[in-house]
């Protein structure tokens, strides 16, 4: 994995860049898997749009506009460089992962699923890569069909074969479970969906952020991300596509920038991009992405990878040492930069409210994973997720305030 | 000020009234979807007064002490009287400001007791729900 280059994160100077780890103590930011924070390159980013070139894009024939038109596309080939898209026009500019895979739903799902075909998800899947493909199922009569989850927290792939037929038109998966932080194999998964001529959307909400993703080498079919887990803003999501998908689809939304003329009754389409980003888009936004990129590239991702997976080492090291306590989901070297957990006898809920009072950060609940849950056989889990900027300190926070939050909960019973 | 305090926690470990009633007049349960909190309220009620209570369940900390104290604050009085009680009055039992995620467990008790009490079709609903 160490590239003779190889340059560690220096996590010190990247805390620089974060106004809200400035206190004392400083805050232990432990839910990136929901939102990470933003650097001030990104927030200058926007604001250097807002203060000097702030303008509608496309249209506008003066300077400002063009500057902001220009910037707006300089992100979008930052965005397809990072993915290494074969073409900039295919990376779509959406608010968020939850609408990028809505749009492959309404718009390539409308044209292309029928009654009786099949659509093969895992159960492992966040909220936004089941409930649209629900919607979708539901309009269509099509079928879904699940993947299971080993005990190890890892996709049954035993029973893959069985589930892809001829009758599989898609596979919807998760690149990374964000709550379990298992990787999955999702480039073999593509290879056997590919041998039955079904096409693969990935959420990659939760490894984009985290490790280099190469569409082209994964030959996935549509790939969806959010700006606002990988240090940009929120409101600005991608949608990448395979040039023949994107081009045959129709579009998702009406309106403008999407057309190249309109008439009464009818319109054409714009050429891609355009012709899936109706309206006035997120602008500032899309820039700050772009700056956001940059942020992740200079740091370097594989440097953060390997930064993410000590802390992980460390913090099931560490976390194991606690009694009562269990953690979901496979070993460190198998995820990326999650780990659940619950604590005997405490609810979630006060786990992270105690954890809150020492000034630490982390999300309880179903973190928008019910069917998991239910695999799990808990209600909810406690999650801590790390990016760039955590530190082993942070961990050892971690650690003192749940045995603090065990003191506390357990005093008295006997 | 912190959730955790011990007036808190009492309820927590020793809640008030917890448990079910045999033949109760009125007897409701609901869950928050969220989190998995559950909470049962059973009332016998005499003359319009709310003779006994009982409550039962499993959540955080905040939705157990809230039903805890909600049914210390219910007993003896009338049913009117109980479906009077607003947030505000759980957030005085509480005395801790609560954010949204919290409030919600906070007020799992009330919700129980007014969708019981009122029955749950007659209930006209929190406003601020
Ligand atoms: C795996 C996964 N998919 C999808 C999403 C949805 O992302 P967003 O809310 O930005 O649409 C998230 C994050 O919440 C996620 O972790």
């Amino acid at each position: 994995m160490h590239t003779p280059q190889f340059r560690p994160l220096d996590v010190e100077a990247i805390r620089e860049d974060f106004p809200i780890f400035a206190t004392t103590p400083p805050l232990a930011f432990l839910d990136n898997a929901a939102s990470t924070q933003t650097p001030r390159p990104v927030v200058e980013a926007m604001d250097a749009y807002y203060d000097t070139y702030r303008s509608n894009i496309h249209r506008g024939i003066y300077r400002i506009s063009e500057e902001a038109t220009e910037q707006h596309e300089l992100a979008r080939e930052k965005v397809a460089r990072l993915i290494n898209a074969p073409r900039t026009r295919q990376v779509i500019f959406t608010r968020n992962t939850t609408e990028s895979i809505n749009l492959v739903a309404y718009s390539w799902g409308s044209e292309n699923i029928r009654e009786g075909d099949e659509i093969v998800l895992t159960i492992m899947e966040h909220h936004s890569n089941l409930v649209p493909w629900q919607l979708l199922a539901q309009r269509t009569g099509a079928k879904l069909r699940f993947l299971e989850v080993t005990d190890e927290g890892l996709l049954d792939f035993t029973q893959l074969r069985d589930l892809l037929t001829e009758k599989t038109k898609l596979v919807a998966i998760g690149h990374v479970s964000n709550v379990l932080g298992s990787i999955n194999p999702i480039q073999s998964i593509i290879v056997e969906a590919h041998t039955v001529g079904a096409k693969v959307v990935v959420d990659a909400a939760q490894s984009v952020p985290h490790f280099q993703v190469d569409v082209q080498q994964l030959d996935c079919d549509f790939l969806a991300f959010s700006g606002h887990k990988m240090c940009g803003p929120t409101g600005i999501g991608v949608l990448y596509g395979k040039s023949e998908l994107l081009e045959e689809m129709p579009p998702f939304l009406g309106g403008g920038s999407m057309i190249r003329s309109v008439d009464r009754d009818v319109s054409s389409y714009a050429e891609l991009p355009a012709k899936f980003e109706a309206g006035t888009p997120s602008i500032a936004e899309a820039i700050g992405l772009g700056h956001a990129v940059d942020y992740i590239t200079q740091a370097n991702l594989a440097a953060l990878q390997v930064h993410e997976q000590e802390l992980l080492k460390y913090a099931h090291q560490r976390l194991e040492q606690i009694e009562g306590i269990t953690l979901y989901g496979p070993a460190p070297h198998q995820k990326a930069g999650v780990i659940s957990f619950n604590m005997e006898g405490i609810h979630p809920h006060d786990v992270a409210g105690i954890l809150d009072t020492h000034g630490i950060a982390v999300r309880a609940g179903h973190h928008c994973a019910q069917p998991l849950m239910k695999r799990l056989d808990v209600i909810a889990t406690v999650r801590a997720s790390f990016y760039l900027y955590n530190t082993i300190e942070d961990v050892d926070r971690l650690y003192e305030g749940l045995c603090r939050a065990q003191k506390l909960m357990t005093r008295r019973k006997a | 000020m912190n959730i955790y305090q011990e007036e808190l926690l009492d309820h927590y470990e020793n809640p008030s009234n917890y448990g079910t009633l045999p033949n109760p007049h009125i007897s409701h349960e609901e869950d928050n979807p969220l989190c998995g909190d559950r909470i049962r309220i059973d009332l016998i009620i005499e003359d319009d007064i709310i003779k006994e209570v009982r409550f039962s369940g499993h959540g955080c900390t905040i939705s157990q002490a809230a039903a805890s104290m909600l049914t210390e604050e219910i007993e003896g009085k009338t049913l009117a009287e109980a479906k009077q009680l607003t947030k505000d009055d759980i957030l005085d039992m509480i005395g801790i400001p609560l954010g949204p995620v919290r409030l919600k467990c906070a007020l799992l008790a009330l919700k129980v007791l007014k969708a019981g009490a009122y029955g749950i079709h007659a209930w006209p609903g929190e406003e601020d729900e």
